[in-house]
């Protein structure tokens, strides 16, 4: 197959919706998808905890937040695994080579990103709007989600770019969801896998679906990034 | 607004003292704001009038000295020199506000709503805080204060960077609020509108208060150097 065989192989893949791509696709977005949730449930108020309170640990906190964004994906599926594994402490619970345990892996991945990102934008917003909340007196929380609400437009910015980041990865979701035909097989472990088998046709097909996907992203992050341009005048 | 019992009481500040990085910002403030009265609060850049504000509204603790209220301490509203207001409609401005009030939900919007009619913005309630004018940033500023029913209104500056159709505005305003029971005071280096709006003068320099009484007397007849000086725009060291 020559390299415009495989291109017209993956453009009839991804024009008639081929059933495989399909389901690989919607496990991709389903698994990422939730962890970007769950990333941000954990992430946004510990971001803005960490930007608007004081407490013991907070410095710690930060560094490691800090330092965790650049966390290799092999590590977090390393770290997911053992828990998971049959001696971890979580081994009980029957997740490895689940969708949940992707889920997990991805969510250790990005959860310090978001966090990390939420405290900057969240203490960014702090110096403005933080004196006239305190002459308000608006409490601890009233503040944070003041804050948060006022930052909504960045920290969907935020959110977007733990899901590329979650979309793009392969090692985490590899090693703790085995890439299991039609059970844990994302589009990045497909690519993989298709790509070593030389079925370059459903791969190519996978990284058009893929490549798409980053620029919707990226678009949808260029839009909020535009939305709050408003300007005062006199 | 209700008609605060604070009006009858006389506020007094004794011997305030702010230091930081080794200077004294305030230096031994010592001034009494009496009752129903409009207080100016006057004196060159850096003499502590800000942070005497921020220091009555509780945002910062004097290192010695005190402020006493004459009694339980008044609700108080403090209002920037500029505005900050959230990224919303002027009308989500005051209905956030009065959430963080505690006013009930039933009662925000019918608030918001009188509260934009008394700074004459019924016609802006709908539009984006950060195309409103300057003006209409302070008013609906100085609205979202008395959302909170304050007794005592500190104004830091409201109109520095105004126009002077869009002073006029806000010192109907400040006018009208004091007229309803709010006892105000407000910092400005503007003499035309302290002579406008004030009963009462305290005049900072340098941290200490040089010079306090009623303002016609201190208009006609300053006491002290600093304060003949400013007056007459003249550089005082």
């Amino acid at each position: 197959m020559d390299i415009l065989d495989t291109f017209a192989e993956a453009f009839r893949l991804v024009w008639r919706l081929d059933a495989d791509l399909v389901e690989i696709v919607g496990l991709s977005l389903r698994v990422s998808l939730s962890a970007v949730a769950l990333a941000s449930l954990i992430g946004l108020p510990l971001g803005a905890a960490l930007a608007t309170r004081r407490f013991p640990g907070r410095g710690v906190l930060i560094i490691g937040a800090n330092a965790l964004m650049g966390l290799p994906p092999v590590v977090a599926g390393l770290a997911v695994y053992l828990m998971l594994s049959r001696a971890g402490p979580l081994g009980p619970l029957g997740l490895l080579y689940t969708p949940t345990a992707m889920i997990i892996a991805q969510t250790v991945l990005i959860t310090p990103i978001v966090t990390a990102l939420t405290r900057q934008v969240v203490a960014d917003l702090d110096v403005r709007h933080g004196e006239q909340l305190r002459i308000m007196g608006a409490s601890g929380w009233a503040r944070i989600g003041t804050l948060l609400y006022e930052g909504r437009h960045a920290l969907g910015t935020v959110a977007l770019a733990g899901l590329g980041r979650a979309l793009a990865e392969v090692g985490a979701v590899m090693i703790v969801g085995g890439n299991i035909d039609h059970v844990t097989r994302v589009m990045t472990t497909a690519i993989a896998l298709e790509t070593s088998k030389g079925n370059l046709g459903l791969a190519l097909g996978l990284g058009t679906v893929l490549l798409i996907l980053a620029v919707a992203i990226n678009a949808g992050v260029g839009a909020m990034q535009r939305r709050p341009q408003v300007r005062a005048h006199g | 607004m209700d008609s605060p019992l604070l009006a009858e009481e006389t506020i007094e500040a004794r011997g305030l003292v702010y230091r930081r990085d080794g200077a004294a910002l305030l230096d031994g403030a010592s001034f009494s704001l009496p009752p129903a009265k409009r207080t100016v609060l006057m004196g060159p850049n850096g003499a502590g009038k800000s942070l005497l504000l921020r220091m009555v509204q509780g945002l910062l603790r004097p290192d010695s000295g005190e402020i006493t209220w004459g009694g339980v301490r008044p609700k108080t509203a403090l209002v920037l020199q500029s505005p900050v207001l959230l990224a919303r409609t002027a009308r989500a401005n005051l209905l956030h506000a009065l959430r963080i009030y505690g006013v009930k939900r039933r009662a925000r919007g019918d608030r918001a709503d009188e509260l934009l009619a008394m700074a004459r913005l019924e016609h802006r309630a709908g539009t984006h805080a950060d195309v409103l004018s300057g003006g209409e940033r302070q008013r609906l500023a100085i609205v979202r204060a008395l959302g909170a029913q304050p007794e005592l209104l500190l104004l830091d500056e409201p109109t520095a960077q105004l126009d002077p159709e869009a002073t006029a505005h806000i010192e109907a305003l400040v006018n009208q609020i004091h007229a309803s029971g709010t006892r105000i005071v407000l910092v400005t280096h503007d003499i035309g509108q302290a002579k406008r709006l004030a009963d009462h003068v305290v005049f900072l320099d340098r941290g200490r208060v040089a010079e306090t009484g009623p303002a016609e007397g201190f208009f006609a007849r300053p006491q002290s150097e600093a304060a003949r000086a400013y007056l007459a725009g003249r550089l005082h060291f």
